[in-house]
């Protein structure tokens, strides 16, 4: 090829390498094709839908929201009744799901924090609890651990008539745990205004003692007024009030419990489950965050003179959070997804209302299935916005 | 051990050394050190072995000590023993391994699985003997593997055999590979037509009738087994494999294409990966057993067990796309660079100087995709699939057997807890080999 260079300027030169040996002009052409491909791919899927769903009789319409329900919810948040509209179980799905995600996220994030601290305890014995803990939940599939607890809850609780007594309040059965409900009096608001007070008061504070400390380098004891403004006062007026709160404490009648609150056994399985497994990862995470503070951070902190909580508050924490967070805001991602094996056990979450039995009633595949999808796509974002704020706020400012 | 009276003389410097002293030595340096080193250590360590008294002889009756291990029924177990009942494990062993895979053509499995547990060793253990030859035979083991299980003719395989494997010596020769995709696809096309008959693109009404009728051969011939009776732990692997050979390959493309400069493929993968890491498995199992017909031409339908393979490898690879676009951040600029200033093209400059250094950072986290896959391939049962779970479940609704809950589950969570730990070590392994940089 060398001996005849003239022949070879004059191939590169045909159209064909002028449009594909030219890195502008190439770009261009793989886009149109890919661009193109995905048209067809998309166009006919579409195109298919529609002869199908016309096929079927079936068209495409979100009117069958409006159309009454039909069937039960035993949880449910919002008013609802099974003459209630579709629309209807949809919210109450969603609620459903934002509560087990709110009050998972929540469980498994301490229980993670306290497992991840306890894997890096000096005490072997310790570590190697929390190691076994970890290692057994985290390679067992998440449906696995909501079946089992589910089981042990529905088989292995005794039943009503042999409830597990808590002081005569609480009481746990196969058929969910009974607690006293609270019943407001009127005089309840001002514990509540006392707590907005508190709150509102624990904001300046820590504002004015930040400022204190950048101008004078006083430290305040935040912690502890904050913990006393926001707990403490609401407590000292309600008790001052004369306790203006009245329990409606659950008894038994017939076979069940009634009055007072229950969390019923499927959500406390799928409770549970998920925050037991979630936990496990956090755990790991904590430990692998800790870690990567570099231990010659905790030395210059000591050298400083720094006394040991003071070294973990303000040392050690700060960083490790950043290397925490965006693994942590997946690990929530992952249990608010995870929460839709709801259906698994009939708890009713939007999976289980919207997307099941709904979708089972209707025969509307097409528009629930998006439907669903679009709330777990929403709950997502969602989710990560708030924590890339939060990483945003604690990451670190560089040049 | 120095008595007073018996006090010896000794030059300087020739006393013989001494044992250390009992409490700094042994055992019971070990217990100070690590369980009674400070009060809160004292009081953690007293709680823990409390714990362990209150928990440990209760949960070892139950499984091992008061367990029956033979019996007739459930019945028969609680009149024995007071704890688990694991004869019913025993009886329904069977099932648990195969579903309801055909008794007289069970080899079948069991040969896979033999071949599986080959490909392993040859894919894991570095200093395998022959590695380099075996390695074609991994290469093929899918295919051999599929040809196995559902059955079918056999001729055909052993020509898609042949045809994959001149194509996989003619990318392992290191053509271009861009021609080398399109000879192989023309071929595979090809070899679709003339000898497996005709086919139907998709998408459209175009028939393409194939020319040689290859069942007239049928010695070769397997029994074709539905994979409606395929279940159990076997179901596992199918779609653990299927998924972990699969999503990177796709999990790959999808990253570089992510990474890419071109805009149109990059927002592809973009909205592509967020979409599927942002909804649920269970929706898309959903999508793929009851809508997915739907966006297909009218009267074509696949069979369930691929529609869900299909599915699971799908959402494994967005998940692995994000794993490898870390490694591929994680390389520095000055490499991708250094190859463009050697004159390298794309593909040369990814396959040979990036992707190597980016899949080698990432190793870890595709491990943790796999085993996350793996646990996944659990939700078959909301869409009707008979994996361990399903068969469990399934098993207990027998009046025999039923209530014996936490010992399906139990039993089920032993398996994934031994396979998904191994693969756990396994990455840990590779991690620390990797790991050769200063460690505290």
């Amino acid at each position: 090829m060398s001996a005849t260079p003239t022949a070879n300027t004059a191939a590169n030169t045909s159209l064909f390498a002028k449009l594909w040996y030219n890195k502008e002009n190439r770009s261009i052409i793989v886009q149109i094709l890919a661009a193109l491909a995905l048209l067809w791919f998309f166009g006919s899927m579409v195109l298919n839908a529609v002869h199908n769903l016309e096929a079927l009789g079936k068209g495409f319409s979100f009117n069958f929201l409006e159309q009454p329900a039909s069937y039960d919810i035993n949880q449910h948040l919002i008013e609802y009744s099974s003459r209630s509209s579709h629309f209807t179980a949809m919210m109450v799905g969603i609620i459903n799901t934002l509560l087990i995600a709110v009050a998972g996220i929540i469980l498994a994030t301490v229980l993670g924090f306290i497992l991840g601290v306890l894997r890096l305890s000096k005490n072997w014995l310790i570590d190697k609890l929390a190691y076994c803990y970890i290692e057994f939940v985290r390679n067992v599939p998440v449906l696995l651990h909501i079946l089992l607890i589910h089981g042990i809850v529905v088989h292995s609780l005794p039943k009503p008539k042999q409830a597990i007594n808590f002081a005569d309040t609480t009481f746990l059965t196969n058929r969910g745990v009974f607690m006293p409900s609270p019943e407001y009096l009127p005089l309840f608001k001002f514990v509540v205004a006392a707590f907005i007070v508190g709150v509102i008061f624990a904001w300046f504070f820590r504002k004015f003692a930040k400022g204190l400390q950048e101008k004078k380098g006083t430290q305040l004891p935040v912690f502890w007024v904050s913990l006393f403004s926001i707990i403490g006062l609401p407590a000292i007026t309600f008790l001052a009030l004369g306790q203006p709160v009245e329990w409606d404490i659950p008894e038994l009648k017939g076979f069940n419990y009634k009055g007072g609150m229950v969390i019923r056994p499927e959500f406390l399985a799928l409770w549970l489950a998920l925050s037991f497994y979630t936990a496990a990862f956090i755990a790991e995470i904590v430990r692998a965050g800790i870690l990567a503070v570099n231990h010659g951070q905790t030395e210059a902190s000591m050298a400083l003179g720094l006394p040991r909580n003071k070294t973990l508050n303000l040392v050690v924490i700060p960083q490790a959070l950043r290397v925490i967070v965006p693994p942590l805001s997946s690990q929530y991602l992952n249990l608010t997804k995870n929460s839709s094996l709801a259906i698994a056990i009939g708890y009713m979450d939007v999976t289980a209302t919207i997307g099941g039995i709904s979708l089972n009633q209707t025969g509307r595949e097409m528009e629930c299935m998006m439907i669903v999808m679009a709330i777990y796509l929403t709950f997502s974002l969602i989710i990560s916005a708030s924590m890339n704020y939060y990483n945003k706020r604690i990451a670190l400012v560089e040049r | 051990m120095s008595n007073s009276t018996t006090e010896q003389k000794y030059e300087p410097g020739k006393h013989p050394s001494m044992p250390p002293p009992f409490k700094t030595r042994g055992i019971m340096l070990w217990l100070r050190e690590n369980l009674f080193s400070s009060p809160t250590n004292i009081v953690l360590s007293l709680l823990a072995i409390y714990f362990l008294y209150k928990v440990l002889p209760g949960v070892l009756d139950w499984t091992l000590f008061d367990a029956a291990f033979v019996g007739e029924d459930r019945n028969a177990c609680k009149a024995k023993a007071g704890g688990a009942c694991w004869a019913f494990i025993g009886e329904r062993l069977r099932l648990f391994t195969y579903g309801f895979y055909p008794e007289a053509e069970r080899w079948r499995v069991n040969l896979a699985f033999l071949m599986l547990v080959l490909s392993c060793i040859v894919l894991l253990w570095e200093n395998c003997p022959l590695r380099k030859p075996l390695m074609g035979f991994v290469a093929l083991f899918p295919f051999a593997a599929a040809f196995l299980l559902v059955g079918g003719n056999g001729v055909k395989l052993l020509v898609a055999l042949a045809c994959i494997a001149v194509v996989l010596m003619l990318v392992y020769k290191g053509f271009s590979s861009l021609f080398v995709m399109i000879i192989a696809i023309t071929a595979a096309v090809l070899a679709k037509i003339i000898f497996f008959g005709g086919f139907q693109l998709p998408f459209s009404d175009l028939q393409i009738q194939g020319l040689v009728d290859l069942d007239q051969y049928d010695q070769l011939n397997l029994k074709k087994v539905s994979t409606d009776l395929f279940g159990g732990f076997m179901l596992t692997l199918i779609i653990g494999v299927t998924g972990i050979a699969f999503s990177l390959p796709i999990g790959i493309l999808l990253a570089l294409g992510r990474q890419s400069n071109l805009p149109i493929v990059k927002y592809a993968c973009v909205v592509f990966i967020e979409f599927i890491r942002g909804v649920p498995l269970i929706t898309l199992l959903f999508v793929a057993s009851t809508m997915l017909s739907y966006f297909l031409p009218p009267g074509t339908t696949f069979n369930l067990l691929i529609r869900v393979l299909i599915m699971v490898t799908l959402f494994a690879s967005a998940y692995m796309a994000e794993v490898v676009r870390g490694g591929l951040q994680a390389v520095h600029r000055g490499q991708s660079e250094a190859a463009d200033a050697l004159g390298l093209k794309y593909w040369p400059s990814m396959r040979l100087i990036v992707l190597p250094q980016a899949l080698k950072i990432s190793i870890p986290a595709i491990v943790n995709t796999f085993i996350g896959l793996y646990k996944d391939s659990t939700l078959v049962i909301v869409i009707g699939l008979l994996d361990p779970l399903g068969i469990g479940r399934a098993s207990l609704a027998d009046t025999k057997w039923n209530g014996l809950t936490n010992e399906v589950y139990l039993f089920v969570a032993i398996f994934f807890f031994i396979s998904c730990y191994a693969m756990a070590r396994y990455s840990l392994y590779l991690e620390n080999k990797l790991h050769t940089g200063h460690k505290r």
